[in-house]
């Protein structure tokens, strides 16, 4: 898997300027089976519809906040409408999708959890990325800085940030516990988009991992 | 409404019911009658329409136009009647949004019209008179049902897209309920599932105002030779108020008196907007049958497409593969965001592929028509991503 991975990541690299977020949707991408039928809730500009029609033939829907972001996207041609993660899920039917993804959205969310239900509940599968809080350079503004860590990947101040349920990859594996959420893929990278070890301990990708991406499907 | 009597005699409005000018018609016999809702077939009756553009050896590259309320089939062209240009040229054309290089374009005029198609001011062929009120009241489904009758005799299986605003946004949304399997791609624009209680009300006032007309002679005006000229002008100074909205009659008009700089003290038209309202009245008139008028708002308020369907909107569009693109205005009162949202979430709701996007502006309802840079990039978008879909060649 991580052979793939890496050559993927090389592509990329080739095709457009490397960048931590274009890194992840490739990750979230290659999570995904060709063919099958997606919900992206936080759809942004596309960018991962478009890659996921592209380069996997899937079926992409799309959930947007922002206005300009839906505007964009369906000017684009991709199915996208205007909606809250945390207030219009609740109107997808069960199973409607093979996979429901949140793609550096859930720490903006209100109700990850209730998110993350409804998630597994509208998809067989649900493939989430975010930010690791946990992660060493984030600690060490905490603990040394005494202030709220602000890093390339998380610009922002305390009082007009978006991101209101930070979480580790510690806390978020607690989280599938919770919502009876099975894990069948993971991955963690560092800021320079190469994914850890895959072997590597939890505390270790908790460490050093700046992004995770979980690949999770209902248990049982 | 000094210039309402220079309008056009009401024969020649009854010509062109029967006989339109720069139109196609397609007749249908008394061998193929159209089954109303109302419970009554419609024999003979014809449908006057447009086309732009060249359908491909596939026939796969028809795009249908609904019009609105008070629109005709005139979307591209000038109207014969009014001599001003179409009123979707903004949106049609060489080039456009809706590329006539790259699909052929069909737009009738509504069933219960003025412009060519059978409605209340076209003959009854069974007593050689304006058929008045003895025309049969139809519905949006009754004008899609004739609409299908038209591709039929144009022999066109699927429509490639189907496009509208308004009531032109509801017949889209009937095309995509009740012929589902002909319709690969729709556009229904600032419009709703239902008509609110709201909607009908501003219609009965319209009516209303037709009907209190001494001309109106109880539908009966052409043959009385008289015309309700004064009530339908009421009528549509009403329903153009709904079209708007606050901020744009306050852009547009403020509170700035018309050719004076004080108020006269009278009912004169002081105000620029007065003036603006009954120039709209008068204007109208001169192109639209009362009767008309009657009927299609009459048919808009019918218009439920979930008591169709068990009260659930979803049902209606139960394994739509058609994939849709709704769109809303902010400042639109008449068919607000939350009624477009209602759709969105009953084509999701039953699996839909559906694109729904809410454009910024203060022009009201109207915005479909005018010029609306986005509206026209997430049309273009649209169509572009659903001729990939479908396999259509780039342009000619």
């Amino acid at each position: 898997m991580l052979s793939r991975l890496k050559r993927d990541l090389t592509m990329a690299e080739a095709a457009r300027a490397p960048g931590g977020a274009r890194v992840d949707l490739l990750l979230v991408a290659d999570m995904v089976a060709p063919g099958s039928k997606v919900l992206d809730i936080g759809a942004g500009d596309g960018e991962l519809l478009r890659i996921l029609g592209e380069q996997r033939g899937v079926d992409g829907r799309g959930i947007e906040l922002s206005r300009e972001g839906v505007n964009e996207c369906v000017a684009k041609g991709l199915a996208v409408i205007q909606g809250d993660a945390d207030t219009d899920l609740a109107d997808y039917p069960d199973d409607a999708f093979d996979y429901v993804i949140l793609s550096q959205t859930l720490q903006a969310t209100h109700r990850p959890r209730v998110v993350l239900e409804h998630m597994l509940r509208i998809g067989r599968n649900a493939v989430v990325s975010f930010p690791n809080f946990g992660h060493w350079k984030i600690r060490l503004q905490l603990a040394f800085g005494g202030h709220m860590p602000r890093t390339d990947n998380l610009p922002y101040s305390w009082w007009d940030s978006p991101n209101i349920h930070f979480c580790t990859i510690k806390d978020f594996v607690v989280l599938c516990d919770v919502t009876g959420a099975k894990m069948d893929r993971a991955v963690a990278f560092n800021a320079w988009g190469t994914p850890l070890r895959f072997n590597a301990p939890w505390w270790f990708w908790n460490l050093f991992g700046e992004q995770a991406v979980f690949l999770l499907s209902r248990r049982g | 409404m000094g210039d309402v009597d220079t309008a056009p005699d009401a024969t020649s409005r009854a010509r062109e019911a029967d006989a339109p000018r720069n139109s196609s018609v397609a007749r249908f016999g008394v061998d193929r009658p159209l089954k109303l809702d109302a419970g009554v077939e419609l024999t003979p009756f014809q449908i006057a329409y447009k086309t732009y553009g060249t359908l491909n050896a596939e026939r796969s590259n028809a795009v249908l136009i609904c019009h609105a309320l008070t629109g005709d089939h005139h979307v591209a062209s000038p109207n014969p009647v009014t001599g001003k240009s179409g009123w979707w040229e903004t949106m049609i054309g060489p080039g456009k949004p809706i590329d006539t290089e790259r699909y052929f374009i069909i737009c009738p005029n509504v069933l219960g019209g003025c412009m060519g198609s059978t409605g209340p001011a076209s003959t009854n062929p069974g007593t050689g008179a304006p058929w008045g009120l003895e025309f049969p009241v139809i519905t949006i489904r009754d004008m899609v049902r004739a609409q299908a009758m038209l591709l039929d005799e144009l022999k066109i299986d699927t429509l490639f897209a189907v496009a509208g605003g308004s009531m032109g946004g509801m017949q889209v949304l009937q095309w995509a309920a009740s012929f589902p399997k002909r319709v690969f791609s729709a556009l229904p624009i600032a419009c709703a599932t239902r008509h609110s209680a709201q909607n009908i009300a501003f219609h009965e006032v319209g009516r209303q105002a037709v009907m209190a007309d001494p001309e109106w002679r109880h539908g009966r005006y052409f043959a009385e030779g008289t015309s309700p000229r004064r009530g339908l002008a009421v009528a549509r100074m009403g329903a153009h108020i709904t079209y708007l909205s606050d901020a744009a009659l306050h852009r547009k008009f403020g509170r700035k008196f018309q050719d004076r700089e004080n108020p006269t003290f009278s009912f004169d038209a002081d105000f620029e907007v007065e003036s603006y309202l009954r120039h709209q009245g008068s204007s109208f008139v001169e192109r639209f049958d009362a009767n008309s008028y009657l009927y299609l708002t009459r048919a808009m308020d019918y218009f439920d497409l979930a008591a169709d369907c068990g009260g659930v909107i979803a049902n209606a569009f139960r394994g739509a593969e058609t994939r849709f693109c709704v769109v809303s205005f902010t400042s639109d009162w008449l068919f607000p965001t939350p009624e477009s949202r209602a759709i969105v979430h009953a084509l999701n709701a039953s699996g839909a592929r559906v694109s729904f996007a809410e454009i910024v502006t203060d022009k009201g309802h109207d915005a479909f028509l005018l010029e609306e840079p986005e509206l026209f990039a997430i049309v273009r978008g649209f169509l572009d991503g659903a001729a990939k879909a479908r396999g259509l060649k780039n342009g000619k």
